[in-house]
């Protein structure tokens, strides 16, 4: 281990935590934003989209992300589709984000009690006003768990985006591995960056699920 | 898009190959879930025990495990394991280390929840039938443990499926680094070949990872019917 290996390297790899904090923070707000879309017409059964729904979640669900950005990044321009780089991961990301996202709230409207919903019925409230102000807060909360696993699950995720060139935290170090060959020193950053990021991201979200924890009287 | 370019998928035995490449991966993802299995159970049930130090040190192995992405846990195995160690794993075998390593990490957590979710008069009942511990575990608590373990051990296969993917990164002749080079090869000839090629493996690996998740699914809304019911 030399640390003036580790010293010279922090400039670049400064420019991948950059990259994969932004990477990150875009995909898991569209995957957010995606995954309430979806779990909304699930839960309303939506005809035509609630199908469409279900076979965007398994087929996201039960494929890889590396296979989907290869799809994206070197299938597409063959029919006449090409994106960028950072767009394919990033559009790649939010397709699987959006998925996870989505069976997680759907999980938590799920278990909102059925006393809520039939209280709401019995005062009149109409089916958007169930949602609105019945389900979706309840439901919100109880999917606060399943949310920071898959955010965490998201930003683990874009390391994959080495295998299409973003200079990404893994592809800096891939790439500084084999300029230089000094593997031990960067895998070290590697790791310390990626820790850098998730142990208090983790702290962070174990603690808002505490906080978040109400609104289940009675229980 | 050219009509043709399906056909580089049947062209000579580059189907063959493929599903050449597709057994590997399966080969590597079952040894791991196999072993990863096993060492996990283990390290779950030592997880219930009464030793702080062990916990703590196994909740350490497992924080490891699900901080660092799977990427980097590769690679830190691939470049690490043969200098420091001078064990010259052949890529497949590293991959299976790696991937059961992981493997075990996930499953002592899946086990040491359900070992903790057997409800605690279950565990007091069996204690004044004068059950000792060993005896405890072996009739009472792994028993029930089961049926929650199980979805739980699916969905963590479909997952380890799934991220083999990552094999190719590690030069293992997995099935995406068989379509890398049936790609190449076809180039001048299927110019369209790469949108085949990778649509065929998207295909392959929903077919083997949708009937799992499917499975799991089901297995889980019986149990928790039967529980409700």
């Amino acid at each position: 281990m030399s640390w003036t290996v580790i010293q010279q390297s922090l400039p670049m790899f400064a420019k991948g935590f950059e990259l994969t904090l932004w990477l990150s923070f875009v995909g898991v707000v569209g995957s957010i934003i995606v995954g309430v879309v979806v779990s909304l017409i699930q839960y309303f059964k939506v005809p035509v989209l609630h199908q469409i729904g279900s076979i965007y979640v398994e087929i996201s669900r039960n494929t890889p992300l590396l296979i989907q950005l290869f799809f994206l990044y070197y299938a597409f321009p063959v029919i006449g589709i090409k994106l960028g780089a950072e767009l394919s991961g990033i559009i790649g990301l939010i397709f699987l984000g959006g998925s996870y996202m989505a069976e997680g709230f759907t999980g938590g409207f799920v278990g909102v009690p059925k006393n809520q919903i039939e209280s709401g019925k019995a005062i009149g409230l109409s089916q958007w006003q169930l949602a609105r102000f019945v389900v979706f807060p309840q439901g919100f909360s109880l999917s606060v768990p399943a949310m920071a696993a898959n955010i965490i699950f998201l930003i683990k995720e874009t390391s994959i985006f080495t295998v299409i060139a973003i200079p990404e935290l893994t592809n800096t170090a891939l790439d500084l591995i084999g300029m230089y060959y000094r593997s031990n020193e960067y895998l070290f950053v590697l790791v310390v960056a990626y820790a850098i990021i998730l142990v208090p991201l983790s702290l962070g979200l174990t603690y808002l699920e505490k906080r978040v924890r109400y609104g289940s009287f009675g229980n | 898009m050219a009509h043709s370019g399906i056909n580089v998928l049947f062209e000579g035995d580059n189907f063959i190959r493929l599903l050449g490449g597709l057994w590997i991966t399966i080969k590597i993802a079952a040894g791991a879930l196999v072993g990863g299995v096993i060492l996990g159970t283990i390290l779950g049930v030592l997880r219930t025990l009464n030793s702080k130090i062990l916990r703590f040190i196994l909740r350490l192995y497992l924080e490891f495990f699900r901080i660092i992405p799977t990427v980097v846990l590769l690679f830190l195995f691939y470049y690490i394991i043969p200098r420091q160690f001078n064990l010259n794993m052949p890529a497949n075998e590293l991959a299976t280390l790696v991937f059961g390593l992981w493997v075990a990490a996930e499953m002592s957590d899946i086990v040491r929840g359900s070992l903790i979710s057997v409800p605690k008069h279950q565990q007091e009942s069996g204690k004044a039938i004068g059950l000792n511990r060993y005896q405890l575990y072996r009739y009472v608590l792994i028993p029930q443990a089961v049926s929650l373990e199980i979805p739980a051990t699916i969905n963590l296969a479909t997952r380890v499926i799934k991220t083999t993917s990552l094999l190719m990164l590690i030069s293992v002749m997995d099935v995406i680094n068989v379509g890398q080079q049936v790609i190449e090869a076809n180039n001048q000839s299927y110019p369209t070949g790469v949108f085949w090629v990778y649509g065929l493996i998207f295909i392959l690996y929903f077919l083997i990872d949708y009937p799992l998740s499917w499975w799991s699914k089901r297995l889980e809304k019986q149990r928790l019917e039967r529980n409700n019911g």
